[in-house]
């Protein structure tokens, strides 16, 4: 004790009090904080919230033990939601498509109904019905920690699977019967691998066995990246194709010429005396 | 002769209007300003085409401009306006300051005078005469020989347009060829794929190598044979399926596996609609039913997607039985009698 009270005055004291402080500190923080509250932690209590919002906003159509409603003609009124997990609640009440607004040949994107809160717990509920997917974590959606190379593969991914529908940047599509492949270029990593991993409505499921979670995050990444990218051949037109060309040609290219024509011939100011 | 016709019409020729000035005609002032507009037009487009060479040497490449690249917006921008002022300059110097003259051209008869006919005819008898090709019919039949023959190169060349060699027809798959993932080559296990699933697949010998390491296909020999090669596979309920006879056990548990070239003109196809089963064509419409055997439900394609029989190896994974039963790729005139040599041959 004599020895370290003799050394209270060295030059490093100071430095070596306020470490050990703030490293007790730290450790006692570790051990006693709670927990952040994160979408795999769930509880009995959010299943029971799940279960009551359920029976209120979506149990008319898919009935009230999530079984499904099917028609007298023997079609689905509301598909099983019996197995579809946790990841298919998320995506399709957080980007708006559920709760339905009218039968129509797709569900359409729009505003969300449902507070994060409120999606959570209704995810909890579905989930806890039968084993489904799981809504995805970081190795799916954490594309800013993409490499170039990363990226590359990702866009060859990309092109090979997602192109046919979506377009080569991602702007959409025409599908028969009225449907749609929607643009998906502002859409959030986490929804995006929820599609995948899901098969939304008419889309196909493309599993982790096939395209991995790391495929998967490549995919977010080059789709992210090539909609950050500046467009170096001017206005980009939609990302639509050589039909807006054709048009931006035809108005704007002949609708100039034939404005300069008209210039041209026109007879301009006269006045009546020299 | 106007007059002539004047005195028929129910108007009388009103004559031309009496000419009226433009006011630089008129005006000096007005008309120095003029001038002085359009050598200003000149002037900003040379000082436009010299800030296009200060653009390239001080805008770096990586810079951009409200999310376009900064240095092709500023090429394009002095390029283009410093035209458009050249040309805008040029009419307005010709529409204000040149020569403002009306002038009356009457029209002519199209026809030549009768001296200049009949010297032309005169000319070309002449030379008919002097070239003897009436008399010496050998020369005249032996060139119309020659100018015939030129005719078969052209007719032969257009040989090329014709049918594949049936040879040619066939794919790169074979009995026991594992279908593998396309991009990363991996091999597939039924229990990889979820109902709804779609996987764009390719056989597995576009990824294998020689001893040296090289890909048994590459550069263009690759793409001829993925361009007849490509499949895709998708997984329904086992239910849905309506497999034709001969057909039941070409899938595996609703695992089935298509060609991915259209019947209609070839383009590749993987449109999947996984509730309806159908695939669409993006380039033509044409929709296929994978569930009743790839059949062709609308659109111009009017023969049946060909399908790939599938079984398991022994390690579990999904090989084709054999090369495709039908021909792959869009439909030609002999089709019928090829699919005849492919019946015959396996």
């Amino acid at each position: 004790m004599r020895k370290l009270s003799t050394r209270r005055r060295h030059p490093l004291a100071g430095l070596v009090v306020l470490l050990t402080g703030l490293v007790i500190m730290g450790g006692l923080w570790a051990t006693v904080a709670p927990e952040p509250a994160t979408a795999e932690t769930v509880t009995s209590r959010d299943v029971e919230a799940g279960r009551l919002l359920f029976e209120i906003g979506c149990a008319s159509c898919h009935g009230t033990n999530a079984e499904g409603i099917g028609t007298q003609r023997g079609n689905v009124y509301g598909p099983t939601l019996i197995g579809v997990g946790a990841a298919a609640v998320d995506f399709q009440v957080g980007t708006g498509r559920m709760p339905l607004a009218q039968t129509a040949p797709q569900a359409p994107r729009k505003d969300v109904e449902y507070s994060p809160e409120e999606i959570r717990q209704l995810s909890a509920f579905v989930a806890s019905l039968a084993p489904g997917p799981a809504i995805p974590g970081e190795e799916y959606t954490d594309f800013e920690k993409a490499s170039i190379s990363d990226i590359r593969e990702g866009g060859e991914i990309f092109r090979t699977n997602c192109t046919a529908c979506h377009n080569s940047v991602g702007a959409g599509g025409a599908m028969p019967g009225g449907k749609y492949a929607p643009d998906i270029r502002d859409v959030t990593a986490k929804h995006l691998a929820e599609a995948m991993i899901i098969g939304p409505q008419q889309m196909p499921v493309f599993s982790d066995e096939v395209i991995t979670p790391e495929d998967k995050r490549n995919v977010i990444a080059y789709v992210k990246a090539l909609n950050s990218e500046p467009e170096y051949g001017g206005i980009g037109g939609g990302g639509l194709g050589p039909v807006v060309d054709g048009m931006f040609t035809w108005i704007i290219g002949i609708g100039g010429l034939a404005g300069f024509a008209i210039w041209i011939g026109a007879h301009g100011a006269r006045v009546k005396k020299r | 002769m106007s007059d002539e016709i004047a005195k028929h019409e129910p108007i009388g020729d009103p004559g031309l209007a009496e000419h009226q000035y433009r006011p630089q005609d008129v005006d000096d002032a007005q008309a120095r300003r003029t001038e002085r507009q359009i050598s200003a037009m000149f002037l900003i487009a040379a000082a436009l085409f010299v800030a296009f060479c200060v653009i390239y040497v001080t805008v770096d490449a990586n810079e951009t401009f409200l999310g376009w690249s900064a240095q092709n917006f500023g090429f394009g921008f002095t390029l283009g306006t410093a035209l458009l002022l050249i040309g805008v300059g040029i009419i307005q110097w010709a529409k204000k300051l040149m020569g403002d003259h009306e002038i009356v051209e009457l029209r002519h008869p199209a026809k030549s005078s009768d001296e200049d006919r009949t010297e032309v005819l005169a000319d070309i008898n002449a030379g008919i005469e002097e070239s003897g090709i009436g008399r010496r019919p050998m020369i005249r039949n032996s060139l119309l020989t020659a100018l015939g023959a030129l005719g078969l190169p052209t007719i032969f060349m257009l040989r090329d347009l014709g049918p594949l060699p049936f040879g040619q027809r066939v794919t790169v798959w074979k009995k026991g060829m594992r279908v593998v993932n396309d991009v990363s080559g991996r091999p597939l296990k039924p229990a990889d794929l979820q109902v709804g699933q779609l996987v764009n697949a390719e056989p597995a010998v576009f990824f294998e190598e020689d001893e040296e390491g090289h890909r048994l296909y590459e550069g263009a020999e690759l793409l001829a044979a993925k361009g007849k090669a490509a499949v895709i596979v998708v997984r329904m309920r086992p239910e849905a399926v309506r497999p034709s006879q001969g057909r039941e056990n070409w899938g595996i548990d609703g695992i089935l596996c298509y060609s991915k070239i259209c019947t209609h003109v070839g383009c590749p196809i993987s449109l999947w609609e996984q509730q309806t089963h159908h695939l669409l064509c993006p380039c033509h419409q044409s929709t296929f039913d994978l569930a009743d055997n790839g059949k062709a439900i609308f659109g111009p394609a009017l023969r049946s997607l060909p399908q790939l029989p599938l079984a398991l190896d022994d390690e579990g994974y999904l090989i084709a039985v054999s090369d495709f039963p039908e021909i792959v790729g869009p439909s030609y005139p002999e089709l019928a009698r090829d699919q005849k040599k492919l019946d015959k041959s396996s």
